[in-house]
């Protein structure tokens, strides 16, 4: 199993790399949001609960553009196929997909959280930055979970790039909802204490309930 | 253990029936030489003996194993070569070689063999994108045997390659192989010379089964 | 279900109903601050409690439907999603009424019941556009159970964090019933009762006339014998697909009374 994910995620680094699709189109997204919210509210500098929601719808529309191209390369390419021939887990892709989502997040997060702070936020990030990480971590999670689950589903359909959005969406809800108000006293001045803890868990337990059903209802989308 | 053992094999998608009443066998290193016009569900055959879609009725045993129940056997023993190359175009032969390599536990001196053995040793740092089609036909060659399977699934193996191709991939894909072989062809005279049994298919059904036929029966199944 | 019980379901929804009607009309006493308005309450959450569990149930059949791999289960939950989704449609409709005459909004975003019933709505407004984009039958009933174990799972977690993170304004109604006087809680529980059978009902309904319609089509080919060759793929379809069983075995099927 160890071998067939490492195998996987070589595969995915190295044609990501390659063919540079998701992650600077995801990063680029994010600089441009940022500019478009500029004018669109009107504001030089946000802060609280203004600045939490356009943090985070920002990264939601980027990590979709990711969730949208995660499988289409296998589904075009034939690494369906190619995978399902192999003696491995077909749990092994979910693994593989679900770590490089999260690994475009991940660097989606390193350029777009400084170019927030640079841009848009009201004083500097400074202190609340280790209470950020950890919000953005449990996040990405869920979106890494969730948007595995829901590309795979949406890649084998007609109308992928449409239905991929149309799913992802809704349940991803809950966690702007818990990133969103965990990072709001964040992002308010001064700044005082960290993330509150029922927000932490709401996104630990929507991780946790998500990954188990993408877990066990993963295989069911590959086989035929 | 006989490479294949099939009795009543049915296949449905939704209401059309892809194959109904399938029943062939074949013994270890024999060839099958599929015959059909398209749509007769040659191509259904071939991902069903590949564990790629489950039978939705009859009995299958691939080398043994007994389909769809122990698919997982099943697979890293079969060699299945397409119509699709199953290769990803950005990366280069050997990248994709290696992967695949990974997922069946092969090591990378066995990738390098079968490199040379399709004569890409030399161009096996190009991405895929930038080789010809019979180049990229040798490849898949190469990634069907690259676990050293003990069947092979071939849907009409030498479209793209030239006749000096051809001769080059006989070793690994032809009767000189030793493996057991499923051939789809469109090829009566080529395929008629290597079958130790044929098979007819026509919308599905088996119309033509034995251990040989002429070559009026197989224009028979066209008409 | 044959015609029998279909019957004694569809009466007893009658008498619940109507027993629930006249109990809200003349039994259960005018509320104090909202007045007459108050009574679309005995409607509109009944609707919202069958259409949530609705949404569930679908899961928990969907879930039938992978362990078991029969089809039979992916029609019922198809049927139950969208019942429930018609429902949901009726929750949102009569919620909103009710928001406009107490406090004055059509919309209000501030309770989290009527926000986390939209959130789920929008998603399952997905669940026929998923279905419709999938031409295989069988994958396309496998991916939608799939979709319906993910959405029914999601139902508890949105409502939860929904919940969490807004003042409500939304009168409590559920953790209230033990509040409520006796004769608003009987007059609740009817109705509740009342639009749960129907739920019942119309699905039972919609389940015979699909199996019905399956039955009749290979009763024709039957007739037409075997020998009529494959039959055409049928077109694209967001309805899942009945079995095409084999026509001696759909014979067999009818004479045994389906």
């Amino acid at each position: 199993m160890r071998r067939a994910v490492g195998a996987l995620l070589r595969k995915e680094l190295l044609v990501e790399l390659r063919t540079l699709e998701s992650v600077p189109a995801m990063s680029l997204f994010s600089l441009t949001t940022f500019v478009v919210f500029h004018f669109a509210l009107n504001r030089t500098s946000v802060e609280g609960d203004l600045a939490a929601g356009i943090l985070w719808v920002t990264l939601l529309f980027a990590a979709i553009l990711g969730i949208n191209r995660l499988f289409v390369a296998d589904a075009d390419q034939g690494g369906f196929d190619g995978f399902l021939l192999a003696p491995v887990d077909r749990t092994a892709m979910l693994i593989a997909k679900a770590l490089t989502l999260l690994a475009y997040l991940l660097v989606l997060e390193i350029v777009a959280v400084p170019a927030f702070a640079l841009l848009l936020l009201a004083g500097s990030l400074g202190r609340a930055l280790p209470g950020l990480v950890w919000v953005l971590l449990l996040a990405d999670i869920g979106i890494a979970a969730i948007g595995t689950l829901v590309a795979a589903l949406a890649v084998r359909t007609r109308a992928r790039d449409l239905l991929g959005p149309l799913l992802a969406l809704p349940l991803l809800v809950p966690v702007v909802i818990g990133g969103a108000r965990a990072s709001s006293p964040l992002f308010t001045l001064p700044r005082s204490g960290g993330p509150a803890a029922r927000w932490l868990l709401t996104l630990g337990l929507y991780d946790l309930i998500f990954g188990l059903i993408a877990f066990a209802l993963f295989d069911f989308l590959l086989e035929d | 253990m006989r490479a294949l053992e099939v009795e009543g094999l049915a296949r449905h998608f939704g209401e059309r029936e892809a194959l109904s009443g399938v029943s062939v066998s074949l013994e270890m290193g024999q060839t099958l030489v599929v015959f059909g016009p398209n749509g007769a569900g040659k191509t259904t055959l071939l991902r069903v003996l590949a564990s790629l879609l489950r039978p939705h009725a009859g009995d299958v045993r691939v080398l043994g194993s007994t389909l769809p129940v122990n698919a997982w056997e099943v697979r890293g023993r079969v060699g299945l070569l397409g119509h699709e190359p199953l290769l990803y175009r950005e990366l280069t032969a050997r990248e994709n070689l290696m992967f695949h390599a990974r997922l069946h536990g092969v090591g990378a001196s066995r990738v390098s063999e079968v490199l040379d053995a399709v004569a890409m040793s030399a161009r096996c740092q190009e991405p895929l994108r930038s080789l010809s089609r019979g180049m990229v036909q040798r490849v898949a060659i190469a990634r069907a045997v690259l676990h050293d399977p003990q069947l092979l699934l071939l849907d009409e193996p030498h479209s793209n390659l030239d006749p000096a191709a051809v001769e080059l991939v006989a070793p690994l894909i032809g009767a000189a192989s030793g493996r057991a072989r499923v051939i789809c062809s469109h090829d009566p005279a080529g395929g008629l010379a290597q079958a130790d049994r044929v098979l007819g298919l026509r919308e599905g059904r088996q119309v033509l089964w034995g251990e040989h036929a002429s070559p009026q029966q197989i224009a028979e199944l066209y008409r | 279900m044959s015609g029998k019980g279909l019957r004694t379901l569809s009466i007893a929804t009658v008498v619940v109903m109507a027993g629930a009607l006249a109990l809200v009309f003349f039994y259960a006493p005018l509320e104090a601050e909202q007045g007459f308005l108050q009574k679309i309450f005995y409607v509109h959450v009944p609707l919202a409690i069958v259409t949530l569990s609705g949404f569930v149930i679908g899961g928990l059949l969907a879930i039938q439907h992978l362990r078991t791999g029969d089809g039979r289960w992916d029609m019922r939950s198809y049927v139950v999603i969208h019942m429930s989704l018609i429902f949901g449609v009726g929750t949102i409709i009569t919620g909103s009424i009710w928001a406009k005459g107490s406090w004055g909004h059509w919309w209000v975003w501030n309770e989290p019941t009527l926000v986390s019933f939209l959130i789920i709505l929008l998603l399952y407004a997905t669940y026929q556009p998923l279905r419709f984009a999938i031409e295989d039958p069988e994958r396309q009933s496998r991916y939608a159970s799939v979709f319906a174990i993910t959405a029914g799972a999601f139902v508890p977690m949105n409502f939860l964090a929904v919940r969490l993170s807004t003042a409500y304004l939304h009168p409590r109604v559920l953790g209230s019933t033990s509040n409520l006087p006796g004769s608003m809680a009987l007059t609740f529980l009817v109705s509740l009762a009342g639009i749960a059978l129907l739920f019942a009902t119309l699905c039972t309904y919609e389940l015979t006339a699909k199996r019905t319609r399956a039955q009749v089509r290979a009763l024709r080919r039957a007739l037409l014998g075997e020998g009529t060759g494959p039959r055409a793929a049928r077109g694209r379809s967001a309805v899942p697909a009945l079995h095409n069983p084999p026509a001696a075995a759909a014979g067999a099927a009818i004479r045994r009374g389906g």
